[in-house]
């Protein structure tokens, strides 16, 4: 197994650059989440490190190698598609033992690696079945068994779970970590699920538009926001962004909106201007004496908990607050803001300000 | 609820279906079983009138096609009993064998040349559309327009200037010429066809491959060929049709080495006399390869024509 580093990767087609200098490092054994919306150069990065498509610049290692100019056959790499990609002439042994045929094994190894594969996966009674007919999990199965079978440096994954129904994509998520913690192998995992990035990764690199907004752990990255699109992009629902105006020095711990004065982590720099004070729903209590008033718009039951939609003076927000609270729709309510976890942005350019908050990740901007 | 499935057809329309079938059938058949039949025919049955639904059969026309014969003196007759069953065919008729004709070279040019040309246009074919469908070609788009644009006029049109530069290298009456030019002609279509057939071909089979260790031409050979089977099969069939149909380059460019049969047949009539059932014999003969290659292929040009209405 191995480390990766990407050091200022880069790759135009044509005009479009689809990944702008990007940098990150993947330690040893990690699962490796690239989130980000469709078109924003997760999968592009993803096959740069398949060798699927060749950087216009910069560099990769993989176990120490610098690799980003080979092609893929030289990497020694596995990667599953979302679209499973098995050989459909084949049948299912044939598809595990492909890989290990184009290394020469012998019959005798190829044939007890397959078994071996095949065990662990639990589709040892579909070895000899065509793979047009298999179900969708069972095709999963095989397309990680063809990634698992030649024991590559790292297994690279384009959206395996989303051709998958719901009910399925829970279970094969579950496989999959449990896999990936047997095998201990480096992985990294493309996908535009933020459930799934938070639920599996160990760190979660955020792209958009070809550029990493934040890398982290998915509760950095859940708790600490280091752009707006982060904020917005993690979390059902988003972070609430409210529009405030103001100056604050270094070491402020408040911020009035709408003449009350709301909570916030020490400032460690200064700012005046837009600014927009940035909300968790969970982070939002209703409250009778809270003098800072809102407008219930709508409230979404969700068993234990519910959303209500509170139309406030700096905007609206979606609050998270538990089932046992009322909440009747055109009630006005107060709002209390929970001030340790808000960040900051700067409205023009979506970053956030630096604060005692977001100290430690700033810095890998 | 009554019966009605806009799936399943209702047994009255199935039986509408099915006498639409065979009088289609019947009408596109009947030419071919008329042509059969004459093959069989005695000259005499073949141009009566009205035209005979039943006669006799003999291998009269087929002897003919496959011989040449001369008049020889009842004496003569008479001293050379026939020796096999095709010559007392000849004999009623107050002839003997002179030799084999010309039928069963011509047979063998058409066969070389329509499944040489074939061959080598779905060979280029396959390579060029795999480039154009997978890699970033330079001005690909006006290429593949340039191809399709060797299409727009009747090759035929080109026929004089083809003439005159298949004479000045060379080229007029041979193989290699005839299968060049019928490559020539049917690029095009290959290339189009096939590119769509590719194009259907997810990258993700090829990629699989290269990840799994496998080099560029391996993955084509042995992931993308295997699934772009239907196409080729399909796109071999109408690349035979055409060269093997041929018929206007044929008459211009061959007279003798490399002929093919059909401006072949027709000279048929000339030797003595009309000779029709010669001439439904070697236009049976004639029908018989391409029958059988698409009869082999069949269950690919099934799938070849609707390949790519359904999304899978």
């Amino acid at each position: 197994m191995a480390e990766i580093v990407v050091r200022n990767l880069r790759k135009e087609f044509g005009d479009f650059t689809a990944v702008q200098s990007s940098s990150f490092k993947i330690e040893d054994g990690e699962f490796f989440m690239l989130l980000g919306p469709s078109g924003c150069g997760k999968t592009t990065t993803l096959r740069m490190l398949a060798g699927l498509e060749l950087p216009t610049s910069g560099e990769i290692y993989i176990d120490g190698e610098e690799v980003s100019q080979k092609p893929a056959s030289q990497r020694d790499i596995a990667f599953v598609f979302q679209m499973f990609a098995l050989y459909p002439h084949m049948n299912v042994r044939k598809n595990l033992s492909y890989p290990l045929v184009s290394q020469g094994l012998p019959k005798n190894q190829i044939h007890e690696k397959v078994a071996e594969v095949s065990r662990i996966l639990g589709i040892e009674n579909i070895l000899d079945a065509p793979v047009s007919g298999l179900s969708g999990g069972d095709r999963q199965r095989v397309a990680l068994g063809r990634a698992i079978v030649r024991n590559p440096k790292c297994f690279l994954m384009d959206e395996p779970l989303g051709a998958l129904d719901a009910e399925f994509r829970e279970r094969m998520a579950d496989e999959l970590r449990g896999l990936h913690d047997r095998m201990g192998a480096t992985t990294v995992y493309v996908t535009h699920d933020q459930l799934e990035a938070m639920q599996m990764g160990d760190k979660i690199v955020v792209m958009n538009h070809g550029v990493i907004e934040q890398f982290g752990t998915p509760r950095d990255i859940y708790d600490k926001p280091t752009s707006m699109f982060v904020a917005d992009f993690i979390g059902s629902p988003p972070m609430n962004f409210l529009k405030v105006r103001g100056s604050l020095e270094v070491g402020a711990t408040s911020i009035e909106m709408h003449h009350q004065t709301f909570g916030i982590p020490t400032l460690t720099e200064p700012f005046s201007g837009d600014m927009i004070y940035g909300v968790r729903p969970e982070h939002i209590r209703l409250s009778d004496v809270a003098p800072y008033r809102a407008e219930i718009v709508a409230a979404e039951y969700l068993g234990t908990t519910q959303i209500v939609t509170l139309r406030t003076y700096n905007g609206e927000v979606k609050a998270r607050v538990s089932s046992a609270d009322t909440a009747r729709v055109g009630e006005n309510v107060g709002l209390d803001f929970d001030g340790a976890t808000v960040t900051l942005f700067d409205s023009q350019t979506g970053r956030a300000i630096r604060s005692e908050l977001n100290a430690g990740v700033l810095g890998h901007g | 609820m009554s019966g009605y499935s806009i799936t399943e057809p209702s047994p009255r329309q199935k039986w509408i279906a099915g006498v639409l079938v065979i009088g289609y059938a019947l009408v596109t058949l009947m030419p071919l079983l008329w042509i059969l039949a004459t093959g069989f025919k005695s000259s005499s049955d073949a141009i009566a009138y009205p035209p005979k639904v039943t006669f006799d059969l003999t291998l009269e026309g087929y002897v003919n096609l496959f011989t040449t014969q001369t008049r020889q003196t009842p004496e003569y007759l008479a001293e050379h009993p026939p020796q096999t069953w095709y010559e007392e065919i000849v004999r009623d008729k107050g002839m003997v064998i002179a030799g084999p004709s010309r039928f069963g070279e011509r047979f063998l040019n058409s066969t070389i040349i329509g499944f040489g040309s074939t061959f080598l246009s779905v060979f280029l074919g396959t390579l060029a559309a795999y480039a154009f469908s997978r890699f970033r070609v330079p001005i690909k788009d006006d290429l593949l327009f340039f191809i399709l644009s060797t299409r727009m006029m009747p090759p035929i049109a080109v026929a004089i200037p083809i003439f005159l530069m298949f004479r000045s290298v060379g080229l007029s009456d041979t193989h290699t010429g005839m299968i060049l030019l019928y490559t020539a002609v049917n690029l095009s279509l290959s290339v189009w066809l096939l590119k769509g057939f590719i194009d259907e071909i997810p990258r993700e089979y090829e990629e699989a491959a290269l990840i799994d260790g496998y080099t560029r031409f391996q993955a084509f050979y042995k992931v993308v060929l295997p699934q772009a089977a239907t196409g080729i099969a399909s796109t071999a069939i109408f690349c035979l049709i055409f060269a093997w149909n041929e018929y206007a380059f044929a008459v211009l460019l061959t007279s003798g080495t490399a002929q093919t049969a059909p401006p072949f047949i027709p000279t048929i009539i000339g030797v003595g006399g009309q000779d029709w059932p010669a001439v439904a014999a070697g236009a049976t003969i004639f029908l018989v390869p391409v029958m059988v290659f698409t009869i082999l292929l069949r269950r690919h040009l099934l799938r070849g024509i609707t390949f790519g209405a359904v999304r899978k």
